[in-house]
């Protein structure tokens, strides 16, 4: 492979539908953590919910894809009040442990025999997408070169949705974190008790926040599912979200860009370093390495870069420097 | 003893002339230990009451209980004739009755201008439909700004307006705490310590700024350990020890009172009151 094959799928992967649901998962960890200080650690199952949703709605009730989208939304918002609703009262680990654990419930419950009628169980559903892609005004034949890789019009216009659903999220949620309630989430997030006594309901303040990043991670899951048509249970392991979590804080966890650039960022490093590892490989400058250990290890070297940037640059990307140097 | 506050004598759980809050067999329980047991005490209406007392005599654990910040193992209170036990804090403060904390709690992360808007009560922009359309809650914005910027000068905080609230000194946290109490206009404020930590010209400064809120019908309650303070400013000094009001009069009298002498006053604070004799606590005087 040469360097323009290298970089042509590094810039593949910054624009993919895959990263698209991770940023749009982390743009909604930034509501959950960044701004009100929820730690969320269930992501994966909002979004497992958005995909499933969507497939469910598609497949069994034979809805349309507005309704579909609709159905994977109220899924993740039922989940969030769930899980928010006793939870919320109490400290924030409380929330942590709970989504956790719920999150790697849903994930066995959706890969179990039980409920293999409807979410077709370890292997999934599949095929539910072509509604969506009837909808592409775009020639069929259209083709579009990005190097040496090269994207049908359906991908193309499967990419070109996922980034207007990431531009409208990023703007709804911009609106929202300006504004007089947004100014309550970052009150709650920095002491609860003193927002309580200056007369703000910071339960349903709470609760809204959970609601609202969860439904934007639920439509990062849509996403997600959608460029492949398939849709898994093993895609929605803790792996997903503390891939989500890297994104947010790489990028700044109090930003809503910063997501948009994390997920950016990691995806592309992800794909160079692997590139760049099985070329080494293959010329034997690195004896020590197999083929098959590449996507192992370019896990240790991300690891590795993480580590460094949260030593070096610990608010992140785009984060505000200032606001870590209070921790009190 | 006659006064205008009190009907009939100074006396601890007396009745008042015009009480803005009155509380009732409020009891708290920590384990085997009873850190409250208010039997009767009522809080005069537009007058500065200090809440004074030796360190774990509860009076934080009743302004907690009070608020709603804790919950009591038993007792009723009532604010402006409205029943209040067992209403969330934050309906409390909703009703009028805004407090402060004892260990500041100023929000770090948000500048001193945010700490103070947030302060404000029943803003349209803290609804979620309605804070997508900015011209429903701009004016209103605009105005709560400018009743902060006034907050802020009288507090002399405002060059600090746009500086996050964690760079703020302690007694400044305290400052910008209390203006931010100040911003919901409550009825009665209720302040935990607002002197500890503040530099002596301050200090000056804030009990006029005390003063200010009495003259504006403001019902003050505060804890405090100056006693500068309290001689000066307040209307109405209720005492507590060991959880019980056990004294409660105009400043004058209630330093002169043995009982407060004894508990609080006296160079034998940490001793038994029981064991301490008359004689050695007024030497130590």
């Amino acid at each position: 492979m040469d360097l323009i094959g290298i970089f042509s799928l590094a810039g593949n992967a910054l624009i993919s539908p895959m990263t698209v649901g991770y940023i749009l998962c982390g743009i909604g960890l930034a509501l959950h953590f960044g701004y009100t200080g929820l730690l969320n650690f269930g992501q994966a199952a909002f979004a497992a919910l958005g995909g499933y949703g969507f497939a469910i709605a598609t497949l069994d009730f034979h809805w349309n894809i507005w309704g579909s989208i609709l159905f994977g939304l109220i899924c993740s918002m039922g989940f969030a009040a769930i899980l928010g609703i006793p939870t919320l009262r109490l400290r924030a680990d409380y929330l942590a442990i709970v989504t956790i654990a719920a999150a790697q419930a849903l994930r066995f419950y959706v890969g179990s025999s039980t409920a293999e009628p409807i979410t077709g169980g370890s292997a999934g559903v599949s095929q539910f997408g072509e509604e969506f892609y009837n909808l592409n005004p775009l020639p069929a034949d259209l083709t579009f070169n990005l190097g040496t890789v090269t994207l049908t019009s359906s991908e193309v216009w499967m990419r070109i949705v996922a980034w207007v659903v990431v531009g409208i999220a990023v703007f709804f949620l911009y609106a929202l974190t300006r504004s007089p309630w947004g100014r309550v989430l970052k009150g709650i997030r920095e002491d609860e008790d003193a927002v309580r006594a200056l007369g703000k309901n910071v339960f349903s303040y709470k609760l809204q926040a959970l609601v609202i990043g969860g439904s934007i991670a639920s439509l990062g899951g849509m996403i997600f599912v959608m460029s492949s048509q398939t849709n898994q249970p093993s895609n929605w392991g803790t792996n997903f979200t503390f891939i989500t979590w890297t994104i947010l804080l790489l990028g700044g966890a109090a930003t809503l860009l910063g997501p948009v650039l994390g997920g950016m960022i990691f995806f592309a490093l992800m794909t160079l370093i692997e590139s760049a590892l099985g070329i080494l490989v293959d010329a034997g400058l690195l004896p020590f390495l197999q083929v098959e250990q590449v996507a192992q290890i370019r896990f240790l070297l991300v690891g590795l870069i993480l580590m460094l940037l949260v030593i070096f640059r610990p608010q992140g990307f785009l984060g505000n420097k200032k606001e870590i140097q209070f921790n009190g | 003893m006659a006064n205008e506050i009190s009907i009939g004598a100074a006396a601890p759980g007396c009745k008042k002339v015009d009480p803005i809050l009155i509380a009732d067999k409020v009891v708290r329980q920590f384990g085997g230990l009873t850190a409250v047991s208010v039997d009767h005490v009522e809080i005069p209406r537009g007058k500065i009451t200090a809440l004074i007392g030796p360190n774990g005599a509860g009076k934080t654990t009743f302004f907690n209980l009070l608020t709603g910040f804790d919950k009591p193992n038993s007792g009723t209170w009532t604010f402006d004739g409205k029943n209040l036990a067992g209403v969330a804090p934050y309906k409390v403060a909703r009703r009028g009755m805004i407090r402060t904390f004892q260990l500041t709690k100023a929000l770090s992360l948000l500048t001193v201008i945010d700490n103070m808007r947030l302060g404000a009560q029943n803003q349209v922009g803290e609804g979620f439909f309605a804070s997508f359309v900015r011209p429903l809650w701009k004016a209103q914005e605009n105005q709560i700004t400018a009743s902060a910027d006034t907050l802020l000068t009288r507090f002399k905080l405002d060059a600090k307006r746009e500086d996050y609230a964690g760079s703020l000194s302690g007694g400044q946290r305290k400052l910008l705490e209390m203006a931010r109490a100040l911003m919901g206009k409550p009825k009665l404020v209720m302040l935990d310590e607002p002197m500890a930590g503040v530099n002596p010209a301050l200090t000056q400064s804030l009990l006029e700024h005390i003063k200010d809120l009495k003259s504006n019908g403001t019902t003050v309650l505060f804890v405090e350990h100056d006693m500068h303070m309290v001689r000066h400013i307040s209307d109405w000094v209720i005492v507590m020890a060991e959880g019980k009001v056990v004294a409660e009069g105009p400043p004058a009298d209630v330093m002169k009172d043995q009982a407060v002498i004894d508990a609080y006053l006296g160079a034998h604070a940490d001793t038994d009151l029981g064991t301490v004799e008359i004689k050695s606590i007024k030497a130590g005087i």
